[in-house]
């Protein structure tokens, strides 16, 4: 029996407080939910109650309509709730606007749960706030030695540069439409990208959010019918639209993709990515590992990603770690660890291109 | 060496030739020499230092990475030269700063053996993620970005009003890091001077020979002759400075050939140069292009192959002898020199390549499609169709309107069936436009099945690949990445009507055959896809020396 286990415990529905009578971001209908932030992996419709941040209330409203719960309350950052005996707090989480930690605190236990969180400066949202406990249950998307993010503003260098070489073309940016496309757009604005960027429709709401919460994007525009006339601008769409019939408007674009995952180089190429732009709103591996012991935990359970590798360097560091498994995370176009990318066998592979390439023979003569 | 990192990380994500294009002369602009044009050998594959070995580099990031993780992030990405670069040390290179190409590739061409694992390690201490990445690439040899030796020249002459072909004729007496040609290319210096005795000559190209072409075809002013089924190269060979005679050979492109062929290299005794087919020919009979293959993209080769796999060169012009440029005569004039030339060679490995006598177009018209009506014997399924000179022709560089013809046979054609698709890249990023096809083959009890046959990307028009985009996404049974598979069986199913230039056997392929130029020719939406094309109708198209099926084939048909 593991310290943290008296206060949470793992049902199909994910984390459960039995004394507090409350999951954490379950992952089906439940009476009373604790929501740490807005994705909707971990923000699901039809619970009967909802306690989150106001920012996470208005996006999950703005989501799936005002009826998306049967009561909700609202939880302050540092303020503390006592739960059927169990106290708990919300702490900023740094990953998108409103996202959360989440405290519990009973007896001589504290527990926090992270929900995904990054520690990379980021203009839309609160920082992350590290909370000092004796169990912290982290994410762990980017949970291999492998992912080290660079500076946002030096991968939005890239697409400036690009913007320059190919001037007449344009920059399709896909990026998910909760966090990191406002992100991007912010991180454009702090490089001094001053003109109207274009946005798919499915980004528009969203965006809009932001803006009454008092982020500032600058000068926005839905795509609506324009196509060709886009040429040279900057246009943001959710990554699935990149490979959809609707990025034919653009004629030739050059195609990017705002994501962690895109740092790995057949990834970003399965993606279509021509211009990959390596922008996280996850922990990498350093900065897990810094959290882990910033929180003076002695105790790590490692949610959704690469849980493997992360309990390895804990036990490693003479910390209690275990992989916690849960599953029904990853929607949020980041957090999934996309399956299936082999392509079957007896496929042949580009046998033409081979022999066109070799010593020059296609074109004969 | 950042700069040339970032090149290369561009370079290996753009699908288009374009901008590739824009992206090296952006570079080539931009860069200094002698950074520039290092970073052009690299492309070209010009540097000559011994390449790092994988094991070396474990053992490296083994010194530096807990196993353990090195093996999970391995198992993810998949690469060991990117898992190194991601995984490696950041900031262990203190206050160094990242080595200049320059320092890296002078480093490595003077180092021992033994030195070479502490040069790689401090400088990646020094470089980030993509530095590394490009490092380990440079040094491990292959850069595998997508840019062939020829584009970067392209790109080098596009800085200015330089033709490709201008580069390539000074290239080969050119060393890196190629200050001479930058200034050539910018317009800031002379047209290097070149001492090589044996300078690549851009050769002439022939124009595809369309009906309207033919429609005052006069055969008295052309000659004709076959098209062979192997690989343009010319056969170089003049006297130095110091009175040796220097050989070599070139592909069409201007590249080297040289060490992979020293068996024809030799046959070269004479100072001359020589444009002709170059073809495996064993007991007098040109082999398929399969056999040839073997003997292509090798950087040297063993004693053993050049026994099993002996070249040839079947000559088709002349343009130089002793030291006489004759480009500028008629093509009538230098075929009258080669033919004399050849015979006086006698060697067993350069022969003439004949000429087709014949009096009209249409007898043309039958030698294309039934070489072997013709004398060609044996060697007429090495014949591609035919070549159509004009016998008042000279020797021009590129492709003059009107002098050179090729009149390819008319291609194989068969139905088969559309069995997965792949998204394209750039322009057809949001198209499934690649497409694996399949014929019908006897599957013991389970009756029929497909087995896939080929994969063509090319041959439709723009709304013949709006409707097969239509089709895909519509009957989409299972995806893999960006691959559908799509609904095929005899029922349900796309044919598409497929022309390809030939077959050979592949134990690659579950079929065991591999379609050459396979195109789409026509879509058969008419068809239903049991009546498309069997395994045994591609099999009878095999050349002879290969009808034996291939062993994987074997195990599978029992």
């Amino acid at each position: 029996m593991t310290l943290g286990a008296d206060l949470l415990t793992l049902t199909d529905e994910g984390l459960y407080c039995p004394q507090g009578g409350f999951h954490i971001d379950p992952t089906r209908p439940v009476e009373r939910a604790l929501i740490t932030h807005g994705h909707a992996d971990h923000a699901r419709a039809g619970h009967g109650a909802v306690l989150a941040s106001d920012e996470t209330l208005k996006i999950m409203a703005v989501r799936y309509g005002e009826g998306f719960t049967g009561m909700r309350q609202r939880a302050d950052a540092g303020e503390t709730l006592d739960i059927n005996g169990v106290l708990v707090s919300f702490h900023p989480a740094g990953h998108v606007l409103g996202s959360m930690q989440i405290r519990l605190e009973r007896g001589a236990t504290r527990v926090v749960v992270s929900g995904d969180y990054k520690r990379q400066a980021d203009p839309t949202c609160a920082p992350f706030e590290p909370v000092a406990c004796d169990v912290f249950i982290t994410e762990a998307t980017f949970g291999l030695p492998v992912f080290r993010h660079p500076e946002a503003r030096d991968e939005i260098a890239k697409l400036l540069a690009s913007l320059q070489t190919f001037a007449g073309r344009t920059h399709l940016v896909g990026a998910y439409a909760l966090g990191k496309a406002q992100r991007v757009i912010a991180e454009l604005r702090a490089a001094g990208y001053d003109r109207t960027i274009y946005l798919h429709g499915a980004l528009e709401k969203l965006c809009r959010l932001y803006e009454a919460e008092g982020v500032d994007l600058g000068p926005l525009e839905t795509v609506g019918r324009r196509s060709k006339e886009l040429a040279g601008e900057v246009v943001l769409c959710p990554p699935g639209q990149l490979a959809d019939r609707w990025a034919r408007r653009f004629g030739d674009p050059v195609t990017a993709i705002a994501s962690g995952w895109v740092r790995v180089r057949a990834r970003a190429r399965q993606r279509g990515a021509e211009l990959p732009l390596v922008i996280s709103d996850h922990a990498d591996w350093d900065d897990l590992r810094a959290t882990i012991k910033e929180t003076g935990a002695g105790e790590v359970w490692v949610t959704h990603g690469a849980e493997e590798a992360l309990v390895h360097w804990c036990r490693g560091e003479g910390l209690a770690a275990r992989p916690l498994n849960l599953i029904g995370y990853g929607d949020d176009g980041e957090a999934e660890l996309d399956a299936g990318a082999a392509i079957p066998d007896g496929v042949p592979a580009g046998e033409t291109t081979e022999r066109e390439t070799m010593a020059g023979k296609a074109a004969g003569g | 060496m950042i700069r040339f990192a970032r090149l290369l990380d561009r370079l290996s994500f753009e699908p288009r030739r374009s901008a590739k294009l824009a992206l090296m002369r952006e570079h080539f602009i931009e860069t200094p020499d002698p950074e520039r044009g290092l970073a052009l050998a690299a492309l070209t594959g010009g540097l000559s230092f011994r390449h790092a070995k994988p094991a070396m580099l474990r053992a490296l990031v083994a010194e530096r990475v807990d196993p353990h993780l090195f093996a999970l992030s391995y198992d993810f990405v998949g690469d060991l030269s990117e898992t190194i670069a991601l995984i490696w040390p950041n900031g262990e290179g203190g206050d160094a700063s990242p080595p200049a190409l320059q320092e890296v590739v002078a480093r490595l061409e003077t180092a021992r053996r033994g030195e070479v694992p502490a040069l790689i390690a401090g400088w990646l201490d020094t470089l980030d993620e993509t530095g590394r990445w490009a490092l380990l690439k440079l040094v491990t040899g292959g850069l595998r970005v997508g840019v062939s030796a020829r584009l970067a020249k392209t790109a080098v002459a596009g800085l200015g009003s330089l033709q490709p072909d201008d580069i390539e004729e000074v290239w080969h007496g050119l060393d890196p890091p190629y200050e001479t040609l930058f200034a050539w290319a910018l317009g800031t210096g002379e047209r290097p001077r070149s001492d090589d005795p044996v300078p690549f000559r851009p050769p002439m190209l022939a124009h595809p020979a369309e009906d309207r072409d033919l429609d005052d075809f006069a055969p008295a002013e052309f000659a004709a002759e076959w098209k062979w089924d192997g690989i343009r190269v010319q056969a170089a060979a003049g006297y130095d400075g110091s009175g040796a005679l220097r050989r070599r050979l070139y592909s069409r492109t201007g590249e080297d050939l040289s060490a992979a062929f020293p068996d024809l290299v030799a046959a070269l005794d004479v100072e001359a140069v020589i444009d002709g087919e170059l073809l495996v020919v064993i007991d007098g009979e040109v082999r398929s292009f399969n056999t040839l293959q073997q003997r292509l993209n090798r950087k040297s080769v063993t004693a053993k192959l050049m026994a099993s796999h002996p070249a040839a060169i079947r000559a088709y012009d002349l343009l130089s002898l002793d030291g006489e440029d004759l480009r500028d005569l008629p093509f009538r004039d230098r075929r009258a020199r080669l033919e004399d030339f050849v015979a006086r060679l006698a060697s067993p490995r350069i022969d003439l390549s004949p000429l087709v006598e014949v009096a009209g177009l249409e007898e043309l018209a039958q030698a294309r499609n039934a070489p072997e009506t013709l004398h060609a014997g044996a060697d007429a399924q090495a014949i591609e169709g035919l070549m159509l000179k004009r016998w008042a022709s000279s020797y021009v560089p590129g492709r003059p309107k009107g002098q050179w013809f090729k009149w390819k046979r008319d291609p194989h054609r068969i139905d088969a069936v559309l069995m997965y698709a792949q998204r394209g890249h750039g322009k057809r990023s949001s198209f499934y436009s690649d497409y694996t096809f399949g014929v019908w083959r006897e599957a013991g009890e389970a009756g029929e099945e497909l087995v896939p046959v080929g994969k063509a990307y090319f041959g439709f028009t723009d709304e013949e690949l709006a409707e097969i985009d239509r089709f895909v996404r519509q009957n989409t049974v299972n995806r893999f990445g960006p691959v559908r598979e799509v609904r095929h069986d005899t029922e349900v199913g796309l044919v598409l009507e497929i022309a390809f230039e030939g077959l050979n056997r592949s134990t690659r392929h579950k079929s065991g055959v591999a379609m050459r130029f396979p195109r789409v020719a026509r879509l058969r939406f008419d068809k239903p896809p049991a009546e498309a094309d069997r395994i045994e109708t591609l099999e009878a198209l095999l050349p002879a020396d290969e009808r034996a099926p291939a062993s994987l084939r074997k195990t599978r048909a029992g």
